[in-house]
């Protein structure tokens, strides 16, 4: 049993050194458990090194590995659950600074229609509309949150043109995103030869096409911490990469230099958390119990417990530790487990003949967006389905052991296909739909009744495949793509269209979403509006897991939003008068 | 003493392969970070647990990256000379030598299988293993208990198996085209190797091919891609890490050769 401490928070990623640094403000005495090593710039995101594609993007030296932990998966129910032996679809972060050091740097906000989508919806198309989807509101709004989104995109520099200010359509931003307070704090990055070619060429048929926000920062910036970060060099390895040129915001560019000097914080690396301990009544968390490096375990008591792990493993920590109840997908009792969602995506790609796309010019978000067939900008009154997708034309590297796009019907190996490949890799680009994910009463998470961690605990069982409305929605988009690459006049152009059977192979998006939602009735959620669990008040889930849905945008932004907002209820509500924020 | 001597030279080579294992350590272990932040001057290290308890201080510590090194390109780690010898055949069918490259072979594709397969991945070592092993449905993934390293030792005595029923011949001694239509007959489910319930004939054939790319396209340090001939041949600069200054010159050939991590120009 070590001493007490004020506040416990499990997983130094983005939202525990949001927390950490939140709570250590207010004065509080903070201690961070995580289960990875310590890592920064200087001594492991070597700049002489990090162009390493081997050993980073395909070894993925910097992910949690699966014999650290694995998950298992299935599409249904009926299915038995495998374990994923190696991580595929996803890959999750382990270490400090977690997935916020090797990410893209996509930097969206999720809009006020995401955070009341049942209201939205049903004011619009009416209840039927959306029947056969456990969509939800959030608990929380637009007006309460944008402050906490604000926050966090002054913390990571954000590069990007404002297209709402204060309801104040904006030339050269998006017009469809939800009113912002003020500007960007830096201004959007240069656009290298592809993304320019696809502005162009939407703008001219009437799309609203514009930089995509990142986190890859297009000048030198001090954030409000005065904590200073270095202009993007489009050097190209950005995502499955950590930065070695202090350019990409992650907790270690933005946070852990003010926060690791603060004598009320403490960070304890390698160290792994197997459980909450609540008292008898299961009403309050007492402790953490974690194991260090050398398998010695401990106990680490708190008045408050911050679960800042992935948000999957959010979800297996409450589990694990019987903080609410086990969602059950026949009944629909219980929360915990809920509404796990996920991304739905496809992808378009043309050839030309003569071009010089130079794909290695990248950087994790150096691109252009248009949101014209996202989230509900569109009329879905004549549609089958709700939902859309972000259409992206990012280039974010043109590394050759995982970017070789050749044309369709080239072969894999041989003589022709290497001159299929010196032709193609100059004379690609391509663009994305990036499409939400609703959920639906099937879709869940659970534990594992088989396969078991390296302490013996069970593994994570994800159930999910593409509910109909989704793929619905990614036809849709997949047709909408195929009428944009017309005007390009390619050579060669190829829409990709989803199929159902979510395939955790090959790679797709690290965007899991849901498992422990916010909302505002403790029956179909399991935290309320500030991220405190309804049934252990004293625990507060952060993350994606949050999510109630996923829309079609990254969730980082969102999920550093988050952050910010349930550190404010800690701080400014919790700490005064412990114990539950919301009586519903 | 000659076998004394040979002992140590394996041992010796052992080492070596130590070294480039980098990529995946053991999180358990010992790690040399931490050992280094044991006896260096690390801010306050408390007593209270292991792992390592960070206050007050943003940690540094001297030497603390871990750099990779490039791999000894003599000699074979993993595979026995006949297997060497398969693979080599096999590479070069994958990826023949012509006017815009070297071969697979000589560009070290080979080598780069072989210490790959002599190291953590070769043996799964950051992967899940721990049974039961079941078949599985195809979205689940490979799920055979056979790490990478068993894969080709099993698939590699197979397709020689199979071509010695076929053609009486090991695959290497067939003529290119014969190679060609064996490669092709693995690629497209034509033929069946004997290998065994959870490592299908298709998934032998997918490591392969897809090691070999690895292997030309990766930074030359790890054995393969050997004077960065592929990233010549479609014009990738390799760890240049700024370009800043091409950023805007929109179509335009990007005048500048490739580097490799070791600086190779």
């Amino acid at each position: 049993m070590l001493p007490r401490k004020d506040a416990v928070i499990i997983g130094l990623g983005w939202t525990g050194a949001i927390l950490a640094q939140q709570l250590t403000e207010a004065g509080l005495n903070v201690v961070a458990i995580e289960r990875g090593p310590y890592r920064d710039t200087s001594t492991d995101f070597n700049v002489a090194y990090m162009q390493d594609e081997l050993r980073y993007a395909v070894r993925k030296d910097l992910f949690l590995q699966p014999n650290v932990e694995a998950m298992t998966m299935r599409n249904t129910a009926a299915q038995t659950a495998m374990p994923m032996r190696d991580y595929g679809s996803f890959l999750p972060g382990h270490g400090v600074g977690g997935a916020g050091v090797h990410w893209n740097g996509h930097t969206w906000r999720f809009w006020d229609s995401d955070f009341s989508i049942r209201t939205h919806l049903t004011q619009r198309y009416g209840a039927k509309k959306i029947a056969g989807l456990q969509l939800q509101d959030w608990g929380v709004t637009w007006n309460e949150i944008e402050h906490s989104f604000d926050q966090f995109e002054y913390l990571a520099g954000i590069s990007g043109k404002a297209g709402n200010l204060k309801g104040q359509v904006q030339a050269g931003g998006n017009p469809f995103e939800s009113a912002r307070s003020r500007e960007y704090p830096n201004p959007p990055m240069k656009m290298s030869y592809a993304p320019t070619l696809f502005a162009q060429t939407m703008s001219g048929i009437g799309y609203h096409p514009f930089p995509t926000p990142s986190a890859n920062l297009s000048q030198s910036y001090v954030n409000p911490l005065g904590i200073r970060m270095g202009q993007c060099t489009y050097c190209g390895f950005c995502e499955r990469f950590a930065c070695g040129n202090y350019s990409k915001a992650s907790p270690q560019t933005t946070i852990l230099p003010v926060l690791m000097k603060k004598p009320n914080f403490e960070a304890r690396t390698e160290c792994e958390v197997l459980k909450i301990n609540l008292t008898p009544d299961g009403k309050h968390a007492r402790s953490v119990t974690y194991l260090d490096a050398n398998g010695v375990e401990y106990e680490q008591p708190g008045d408050i417990v911050a679960i800042c792990a992935y948000g999957l493993m959010n979800v297996r920590m409450m589990l694990l530790s019987k903080i609410g109840q086990q969602y059950d997908p026949v009944t629909g009792a219980g929360t915990v487990g809920r509404n796990y969602c996920y991304q739905t995506s496809s992808a378009a790609r043309m050839f030309f003949e003569g071009k010089h796309f130079n794909p290695f010019i990248g950087a994790g978000t150096l691109g252009q967006s248009m949101d014209d067939f996202n989230g509900d900008a569109f009329d879905h009154s004549k549609l089958d389905f709700v939902g859309g997708a972000g259409i992206n034309c990012v280039v974010s590297n043109g590394r050759p052991i995982g970017n070789r796009p050749t044309l369709p019907g080239s072969p894999r190996w041989g003589a022709k296909w290497k001159q299929a490949t010196v032709d193609g890799y100059q004379n690609s680009m391509g663009f994305s739909a990036q499409g939400s994910s609703y959920p639906v009463r099937e879709n869940y998470l659970d534990l594992d009744p088989s396969y078991t961690d390296r302490h013996g605990r069970p593994l994570l069982r994800v159930t999910f495949d593409f509910p109909e409305n989704d793929i619905a929605m990614s036809h849709y988009l997949s047709d909408q793509m195929e009428k944009m690459t017309k005007p390009f006049n390619a050579k060669v152009a190829t829409v990709s269209r989803i199929k159902k059977g979510w395939d955790a192979v090959p790679y797709q998006s690290t965007h899991n979403t849901g498992g422990a939602v916010m909302g505002s009735d403790p029956k179909n959620s399991a935290v309320n509006k500030y991220l405190q669990s309804w049934d252990v008040p004293n625990v507060f889930v952060v993350g994606a897991s949050a999510f109630a849905h996923n829309a079609g945008l990254n969730p980082t932004g969102t999920v550093g939003a988050l952050a910010y907002w349930a550190a404010e209820a800690i701080t400014t509500q919790y700490i005064k008068n412990p114990g539950a924020l919301v009586h519903a | 003493m000659i076998a004394l001597e040979l002992a140590l030279k394996l041992a010796a080579n052992k080492n070596r392969i130590a070294g480039v294992d980098f990529m995946q350590h053991d999180p358990r272990a010992l790690s040399r970070r931490r050992l280094l932040a044991s006896v260096a001057a690390v801010p306050i290290l408390a007593a209270s647990a292991d792992g390592r308890t960070i206050s007050g201080e943003l940690p540094w510590s001297p030497f603390a990256g871990e750099p990779p090194r490039p791999v000894n390109p003599l000699g074979w780690y993993f595979f026995t000379p006949g297997e060497a010898a398969t693979v080599e055949a096999i590479v070069d069918r994958f990826i023949p030598g012509d006017h815009l490259s070297p071969g697979g072979k000589d560009s070290g594709c080979a080598v780069f299988i072989d210490r790959q397969l002599a190291g953590s991945f070769g043996q799964s070592s950051r992967l899940y293993t721990k049974g039961p092993f079941m078949p599985g449905l195809p979205t689940q993934g490979y799920q055979g208990d056979l790490t990478p390293a068993g894969r080709y030792r099993l698939g590699l005595w197979a397709l020689n198996d199979y071509t010695n029923t076929t053609y009486k011949k090991d695959f290497r001694a067939l003529g290119i085209d014969q190679q060609d239509a064996v490669l092709g007959g693995l690629d497209g489910g034509k033929i069946k190797l004997k290998l065994k319930p959870g490592f299908s004939t298709k998934e032998f054939f997918e490591l392969m091919l897809q090691n070999t790319m690895e292997g030309f396209f990766a930074d030359p340090l790890y054995g393969g891609n050997k004077n960065m001939a592929s990233w010549k041949m479609i014009g990738f600069p390799g760890a240049r890490y700024d370009y800043r200054d091409h950023i805007d010159k929109h179509n335009q050939p990007y005048p500048k050769g490739p580097v490799s991590i070791y600086g190779q120009v």
